[in-house]
């Protein structure tokens, strides 16, 4: 078809003749700025893909003149991180826990690590601050199941709690209910003895002797635990599962036995350490 | 030809178009539309306030959200793409659409269909959990036919046409649909575990899986949220205007630089992951060349508006259109930058590639439908114009600060949410922790949700506005009203 030319007169240039339900098109060259722009991206491109891995072929690539290798980055990258610390680390290794709380400088680094981990790793239960949730333990108060020595707490960390690990932490209190070894009523009994131990409730001859008989081997006579075993005291108030009187009820019909992984392995020597005592820091450390 | 060149366009005989599935699709483009800023928004405060979630599996974000792309991408950008592509293929080719009113209502009622099949699906829990690709094999079988029938009626058109010459916006939009059957197809290659069950396996596994899945997304973007969407501002943005294109020249070269730079580019949607650096490399290098080819369409879109800027003030609908334009020569100059590897390594993951994504979302691609939608809308029903042109101003303005609260807020979040994931205290150990980073977002995440509520606002508007022209009033203009005190 013949094209139709025409002059815009606002622009001053011409058409390219062909039109399209009214829509024309004007033959304006391509501005200056925008091809030599691309140009130079094209120029970046290529220098860049002579510096760096770029082009395959059929076995290999274009290795690149710089040699790069992000692999290669990344673990220099962290090498030098741990470099950075390992003077600190070395000697947080070699010192005994005790030793590294007396030491300024080593208790500055230990404590800054500690967090750093705890952050990363133990935050999920037992809460940013520690202060734990319904189930995870309270880091922050001075109630402790396994015991809060800076040793006791380092051995908790490091083989972790009812897991698979041979120096795991191991206790288990009985389903009570469950397997039959008492009624729905004689734990409703004792489970008014137990809330009693911290007044919340009244006590019944029937539960005081139910405790007497069941409970008193781990919990103690006047309800206050064992550390050894990891029995909680009774009678402080403060409740990992709940205090009130339906949970303590299926604390002890059900059992809750709850476990925390191990951590040897998962870090290092170091890091064991530094978590040790921060936590022993937090707030309610022996 | 037989129609002589003396002959203008007007006095040349007009070809009885295919209407009433435009129309149609208009009116679902604006209620997907409509679903997909609400879903938006739910999730968006479900971002503040996670109990949002009820407890619900149905409710929770890992399925509102797919749902919320889905309808912003798929559902409203897909519907208008196709209502559109039909308008504009036959006014420019003039010539009727091929296979007629039959063949076009299957296109559009089965593309809505697959719309329905992948929506109940994410909400059950139905999903092959690739971005973009959530649906299963099923629902991508049934995609293909559409697809295909697709093709067929818009190349059939094209091939049949009255006009000498194929119209730019063709081209983008051919490239459009031949592409996304592409990348459709090879993305989505699976195995049904069994012809009765909706579980399959895909046929990628490992590195080949990602670099074939962003290959598709991000060639969704690169094809169908952005040429695809640059043949309407073709045909439209001269149409509102009534000026001549800027430059032809400019339309060839950047559209073949287009195509071809950006399907090399979706590896940088994988820097510093297991993916060979090689690779990475050409996915960067490809997007920094793609900076210009991208600005191409911006220069010929804003260059066209020369000697036609007045018509801002007076069509708001215009207004839209142009702003949709420079959203979008934003958003491709970000996204280079953003495939920079040293760039990338503090934006990547974060909050920043989210906002990048809703300066085009919002900003390009949901503008651009508005300013199309409504220029079709009295066109289409035969209406003076739309029914108040004072509140597509609120329209326009209600958008605009929900857009710019979005992605200030994103950029604050993102930049912010990459410099604490990447701080070290002076003793070598990482500073924040990942929920401290999440905490410091919460603020943004709140502007956002308010962003996101300006937006539907604007959407809910022009859904009235729409709603009372297709009723057929007057205008309002057209109505006596008391003067302004302003």
């Amino acid at each position: 078809m013949p094209t139709k030319i025409e002059k815009d007169t606002l622009s001053g240039r011409d058409t390219t003749g062909h039109e399209w339900d009214g829509v024309k098109e004007l033959n304006t060259p391509l501005p200056t700025w925008w091809v030599y722009t691309f140009y130079a991206t094209i120029v970046f491109a290529a220098v860049y893909c002579f510096l760096y891995p770029s082009w395959p072929w059929l076995n290999g690539h274009l290795e690149g003149s710089l040699g790069y290798s992000s692999r290669v980055e990344l673990t220099q990258a962290l090498e030098a991180q741990a470099k950075s610390r390992a003077v600190y680390v070395d000697r947080i290794r070699a010192t005994p826990l005790a030793q590294i709380a007396k030491e300024p400088e080593l208790l500055n680094f230990a404590m800054a690590g500690g967090r750093s981990a705890f952050q990363t790793n133990c935050m999920q239960c037992h809460g940013a601050g520690g202060a734990g949730s319904p189930g995870f333990p309270n880091l922050v108060d001075d109630d402790w199941i396994w015991g809060g020595s800076l040793d006791q707490i380092y051995t908790t960390i490091r083989y972790g709690i009812r897991n698979a690990d041979d120096k795991s932490r191991q206790s288990m209190m009985p389903r009570f209910g469950v397997d039959g070894a008492l009624t729905g009523a004689q734990v409703a009994a004792v489970t008014d003895y137990v809330l009693s131990l911290s007044g919340k409730a009244k006590a019944t001859p029937e539960g005081a002797k139910i405790y007497q008989e069941q409970c008193v081997a781990c919990h103690g006579a006047e309800g206050k635990g064992n550390q050894e075993l990891g029995a909680p005291n009774l009678a402080d108030g403060l409740w990992l599962y709940g205090g009130d009187r339906d949970s303590v009820y299926r604390s002890i019909f059900y059992a809750r036995n709850g476990s925390m992984p191990a951590w040897n392995g998962r870090l290092d020597e170091a890091t064991l350490k530094m978590l040790a005592i921060y936590v022993h820091a937090l707030g309610g450390g022996r | 030809m037989s129609s002589p060149a003396v002959l203008s366009a007007g006095a040349r005989t007009t070809p009885h178009y295919v209407e009433d599935p435009i129309r149609a699709a208009v009116v679902l483009t604006m209620f997907w539309g409509i679903a997909a800023f609400l879903v938006g928004v739910i999730i968006a405060a479900q971002l503040v306030w996670p109990q949002l979630s009820f407890d619900s599996p149905y409710l929770t974000f890992g399925r509102l959200r797919p749902l919320h792309t889905s309808a912003a991408i798929f559902a409203f950008g897909g519907t208008a793409l196709i209502g559109t592509a039909f308008h504009v293929v036959q006014r420019t080719c003039r010539a009727r659409l091929f296979g007629g009113e039959p063949l076009a209502w299957f296109i559009l009622l089965g593309y809505q269909f697959f719309i329905v099949m992948a929506a109940t699906g994410y909400l059950l829990g139905i999903t092959q959990s690739k971005e973009y690709a959530e649906p299963e094999w099923f629902v991508d079988l049934w995609l293909t036919i559409v697809w295909v029938a697709y093709l067929l009626a818009y190349l059939g058109t094209v091939l049949k046409r009255e006009e000498p010459h194929i119209y730019v916006a063709n081209w983008f939009y051919l490239a459009f649909i031949v592409t996304i059957a592409m990348l459709h197809i090879v993305n989505n290659l699976a195995l049904p575990v069994s012809i009765t069950g909706t579980k399959s396996y895909g046929a990628w596994s490992g590195v080949q899986d990602a670099m074939i899945q962003w290959w598709y997304g991000h060639n969704a973007v690169g094809f169908f949220l952005t040429a695809a969407f640059l043949g309407m501002m073709y045909y439209y943005i001269p149409k509102a205007a009534n000026r001549p294109v800027y430059s032809y020249r400019l339309s060839i070269v950047h559209f073949w630089s287009l195509v071809f730079m950006y399907i090399w580019a979706g590896p940088h949607h994988l820097h510093y992951t297991s993916l060979p650096d090689w690779a990475q490399t050409l996915g960067m290098v490809f997007s920094v060349m793609l900076w210009m080819p991208s600005w191409g369409g911006m220069i010929n879109g804003l260059m066209t508006l020369s000697g036609a800027w007045d018509k801002l003030r007076t069509d708001p609908g215009l207004r839209f259109s142009v702003t949709a334009v420079g959203f979008y020569g934003m958003a491709t100059f970000e996204g280079p930058v953003m495939s920079i590897k040293a760039v990338n390594s503090l934006s990547h993951y974060t909050d920043w590639t989210i906002g990048h994504v809703h300066s085009g979302a919002l900003g390009w691609v949901a503008f651009i439908v508005f300013g199309t939608l409504y220029y079709m809308v009295p066109k289409l029903w035969n209406r003076p114009g739309m029914w108040s042109t004072r509140l597509m101003g609120w329209h326009y303005w209600i958008s605009t600060i929900g857009i710019v609260l979005y992605i200030t807020a994103m950029w604050v979040s993102g930049i912010m949410q990459g410099l604490m994931w990447r701080a070290y205290d002076e003793l070598g150990f990482l500073q924040y922790s990942f929920v401290e980073t999440v905490a410091a977002m919460q603020p943004f995440y709140a502007i956002r949700l308010l962003g996101g509520l300006f937006f539907l606002t604007g959407g809910l508007l022009m859904a009235y506005n729409m709603w009372r022209t297709i009723r057929g009033e007057a205008t309002l203009a057209a109505r006596p009203r008391p003067a302004l005190a302003a």
